[in-house]
């Protein structure tokens, strides 16, 4: 058997009780445990990502083309705006540390002054996440979606992209809006394009040197260009909706999964900075009243900061996985 | 809370038995045994529900179509003249496997025992948080409610199986199921993910930080080191369950296409496009597969503690079990393919996952052969609880045997979705499971109530189980490989399978025997609580620390200080003592050396 004898008579080194692990109270440890669990969570979400990024590998939107705003600032600029939110994140992160470093000095000025900062870090990230939103759900160029589902594009024969708006042929039209009021269908229609497929078509037509570029990336990771009488060809052909901007059913950027998880994941993750802010305002109260002054401990700051830092790692990965690579 | 901490920092204080009303001692209790008796009954009275159901199936299987009173008893509008409908049928095979899986083997079976011992056999006052813990249940309870109020949903409940493919599940024009049912399905799924986590939670963290004075790891008994794997198991693989469940949220309300993509119905396109049931299927069965071991592992850890305590010897390998539960827990995180074999994944992805699961027929295998040899020369004390460990074993080995053909993936693809899987899985973690529930309920019941349930009743009750539950799933094997697929409401339309008909009315026949017996056991649960014979402080004699606290119910669980522990929980028969068990508190004698295991 494998059974041996350690020792004899006495007992060396024995477990003595109490909170010895890690010299972590349970709050704390439930506090971790808990990130590990959220983190298999966003873990999961990213690797739904992955798999379905990796199916569409060959058309993936191109991020830079995508986040190109600055509020303010007209040009196209990619990635300075969520460049400056990670940044603001991140120092929200160094200021959260500050707190927790007073807290353990029991210097209540400090603590609640750099709560402050923190909370205003998550407050301008939240809002700039928001501000992100509502540019991508605007849209800014336009496209029309095939009848497979695919989005052509539309660029000059430089390259640049070209606005529906610069070419397209509006022709008065008597399309009106369906209302759910007016009977016949139960539901509302959606907001109208300001364009149909035709109205498209005819610009086309009309513009020489317009040309369509499909989703399909070429080996330098460029989206393929179609020469001018493929583009009227494919326009013509397949053209079935207008889209402009992207939300969750349609994509003017490319696949409508590269929408749906924007969406879905950095809306999860900013529902977490969200709570994040909001539980930190409870501690900063908490701070301001004393309460852990009396409690002669500021573990509860250091918890919060626990989730803090948690909720921007977790921002590392969503900004890699969405925006760089 | 603070205060609570406090008293566990020392646990030489005074016991902080307070006054209990009857609100706060029964319904929105924080001591850890009552909630474990709460986690218990909740979970028996989901546990009939099921097996009710299973009764309905086996019924409905053996004779098809034919009109019978309990259906429409039962059914009402879906059994119109006693004649089961197919769509509750789908709905039947659906809810039995949500609530035998998670509300009866998951909490009900960790929910009653790692809240029941944790803090009994490590020597703590109380979990970590009591607070949280009484939320745990209690969302336990409302997630329950949920999901059999789902029955009396206008179109019935969730009909795409206990694994929620999509898309049966994405689109609710899908079947009748797929509407509102699907939808209380998910947020009765949602609140338990989250009773779950707060339960686990509690438990981690019971086990790392409350331990008694020379409680070291090395000394847990098994139950603990169980409930402490399967607790972190919890927390990795049921978030994944949760991200699963809420992109398909997304899919099924707000028009998203994670999961669906090329659909028409009724020869109208829907916009879904791009997205992957093969995703789902991945995500789902990364919880699925660790769920397995969530439901099995507490099975197993009692059963080392009943097998080692009742052959009056140490157990064998303490280091080994420890090491195997471990490794299971490893693995099967990273198995979880072999539920795809058929799916349409990359056919050399299903050969990795071939070898990985075939890797855990070691662990597995330790864990046996640990179980037989402590067994081995023993001085066997065949009470109800020791007879059911034992038919653990013999159902986790003929259950594991069969593990080891589905998990290969090319003789997988051959009774993939046959009887033979319903077989495999019902005897390895359904039955074992389950004979780990009623071994514990019968071992720890003097503990839990104070009185000792009626032996007699319990032969009874184990023999005619362990008859019917072996001749329920052991012919199944046979009408498997015959190539008789699972879930079909009736197989009368295939003159193929008229040869498994007899084996199929066998089969039903020991399944209500089976069921009918169970209610022995109902009947020794509720009279004993209240009639049965008292209990002496250590009824079976054995050494771990709960059979040193009162009988009396006590928050606080010990008068006094808490023991100190002295040497591990498997000192039986040792020799220089006068009795054939040592309890950990006894301290070493002079000279004594202590067995490390």
């Amino acid at each position: 058997m494998d059974t041996t004898v350690v020792n004899t008579g006495t007992e060396v080194k024995a477990w003595g009780g109490g909170n010895k692990p890690l010299n972590a109270s349970y709050g704390k440890m439930m506090m971790w445990f808990f990130i590990v669990s959220d983190a298999l969570t966003f873990s999961g979400f990213l690797a739904a990502y992955g798999f379905s990024r990796f199916k569409f590998i060959e058309s993936w939107p191109i991020a830079d083309e995508v986040f190109t705003h600055i509020p303010f600032y007209h040009e196209p600029a990619p990635m300075i705006y969520v460049a400056f939110m990670t940044f603001i994140l991140i120092m929200s992160s160094v200021t959260m540390v500050l707190a927790v470093d007073a807290g353990h000095h029991m210097n209540k000025a400090k603590v609640t002054f750099y709560m402050f900062l923190t909370i205003i870090g998550g407050l301008i990230f939240v809002g700039s996440q928001a501000w992100e939103w509502a540019t991508f759900i605007k849209g800014d160029y336009g496209a029309v979606q095939t009848k497979g589902g695919n989005i052509l594009q539309f660029v000059d024969t430089d390259g640049h992209r070209v606005a529906l708006s610069d070419f397209a042929i509006s022709e008065s039209n008597e399309r009106v809006q369906h209302e759910q009021k007016d009977g016949i269908w139960f539901s509302s229609e959606g907001t109208l394009p300001s364009y149909t497929v035709d109205e498209v078509y005819k610009g086309l037509e009309a513009n020489p040197n317009i040309l369509v570029r499909t989703e399909l990336l070429d080996e330098h990771g460029h989206k393929t260009v179609l020469s001018r009488e493929e583009s009227i060809e494919q326009l013509k052909n397949n053209g079935k909706l207008v889209v402009e901007g992207a939300n969750l059913h349609v994509n003017e950027y490319g696949t409508s999964l590269f929408a749906n998880f924007f969406f879905f994941i950095t809306g999860f993750h900013g529902f977490h900075v969200f709570s994040g802010v909001v539980i930190n305002i409870i501690i900063f109260f908490n701070v301001i009243l004393g309460t852990y002054e009396k409690r002669k401990n500021y573990e509860m700051v250091e918890k919060v900061g626990l989730y803090w830092h948690f909720v921007d790692l977790v921002w590392v990965f969503v900004f890699t996985f969405f925006y760089l690579v | 809370m603070s205060a609570h901490a406090d008293t566990h920092a020392h646990d030489d204080d005074h016991v902080h038995h307070h006054k209990e009303t009857f609100v706060t001692k029964y319904i929105f209790s924080q001591d850890h045994k009552m909630i474990a008796k709460q986690y218990l009954i909740t979970g028996t009275i989901m546990g009939i529900i099921g097996v009710m159901m299973s009764l309905m199936m086996r019924m409905q299987i053996a004779w098809p179509e034919e009109p019978n009173a309990l259906f429409e008893a039962l059914l009402g509008k879906w059994a119109p003249g006693g004649v089961m409908d197919a769509d509750i049928y789908l709905a039947l095979v659906t809810i039995h496997g949500t609530i035998m899986v998670f509300f009866v083997l998951t909490a009900g079976l960790s929910g009653t025992f790692s809240n029941l011992l944790i803090p009994l056999q490590i020597g703590a006052r109380d979990m970590a948080s009591g607070f949280l813990n009484m939320v745990s249940y209690w969302l336990f309870f409302l997630s329950s409610v949920i999901m059999v109020l789902s029955f009396f949903v206008e179109a019935g409940p969730a009909a795409a199986g206990w694994t929620i493919y999509p898309p049966l599940s994405a689109l609710p024009m899908a079947q009748g199921g797929s509407g509102a049912g699907m939808t209380l399905w998910l947020v009765s799924m949602a609140i338990f993910i989250a009773s779950s986590l707060l339960g686990s939670l509690n438990y981690i963290v019971t086990v790392i930080n409350l331990r008694t004075k020379g409680m070291s790891m090395t000394r847990l008994p098994l139950t603990i080191w169980a409930f402490f794997v399967t607790a972190i198991i919890g927390v990795i693989s049921f978030p994944v369950l949760l991200s699963a469940a809420l992109l398909l949220i997304m899919d099924r309300s707000f028009g998203t296409s994670f999961f669906l993509s090329d659909i028409f119905i009724q020869g109208e396109v829907l916009h879904y496009q791009g997205g992957s049931p093969v995703l789902f299927e991945h995500l789902f069965w990364f919880l699925g597969h660790p769920e397995v071991y969530i439901v099995l592992l507490p099975a197993l850890g009692i059963t080392s503690e009943i097998i080692a305590t009742n052959s009056r010897k140490p157990i064998f390998g303490y280091r080994a079990m420890v090491a195997s539960i471990l490794a299971i827990a490893f693995l099967s995180t990273i198995v979880w393919g072999h539920h795809m074999f058929i799916s349409g994944m990359n056919p050399f992805l299903g050969s990795v996952f071939t070898f990985t699961t075939l890797l855990i027929a070691i662990p597995s295998a330790v864990k046996a052969f640990n179980y037989i040899t402590t067994l081995w020369k023993g001085n066997l004390q065949l009470n109800p609880a020791m007879l059911f460990s034992i038919g653990l074993v013999s159902t986790f080995i003929t259950g594991g045997l069969t593990g080891i053909i589905l998990g290969d993936s090319a003789l997988d693809i051959n009774v993939h979705d046959t009887y033979f899987v319903v077989a495999h899985f019902h005897l390895v973690m359904g039955i074992s499971a389950l004979y780990g529930m009623f071994a514990g309920i019968y071992h720890w019941f003097p503990k839990m109530f104070g009185r000792m349930l009626n032996k007699n009743l319990g032969y009874i009750h184990f023999w005619v189980t362990a008859i019917c539950a072996y001749g329920v799933f052991f012919p199944m094997h046979f009408i498997g490989m015959a190539g008789l697929p699972r879930r079909y409401y009736t197989n009368s339309n295939f003159p193929l399978f008229d040869d498994t008909h007899d084996a199929n009315v066998i089969i039903s026949m020991f399944a209500i025997v089976g069921g009918i017996f169970q209610l022995v056991f109902i009947y020794n649960f509720a009279h004993s609580i209240f009639y049965g014979k008292k209990t002496v402080q250590n009824p079976w004699r054995s050494n771990t620390l709960e059979w040193t606290a009162p009988i009396k119910h006590l928050h606080g669980n010990w008068e006094g200080e808490i023991p100190h522990v002295h040497r591990w929980a498997y000192d039986y028969s040792k020799p220089g003592h006068d009795d054939d068990f040592v309890p950990q508190h006894i301290p070493l004698k002079e000279g004594e050396e202590e067995l490390q295991h």
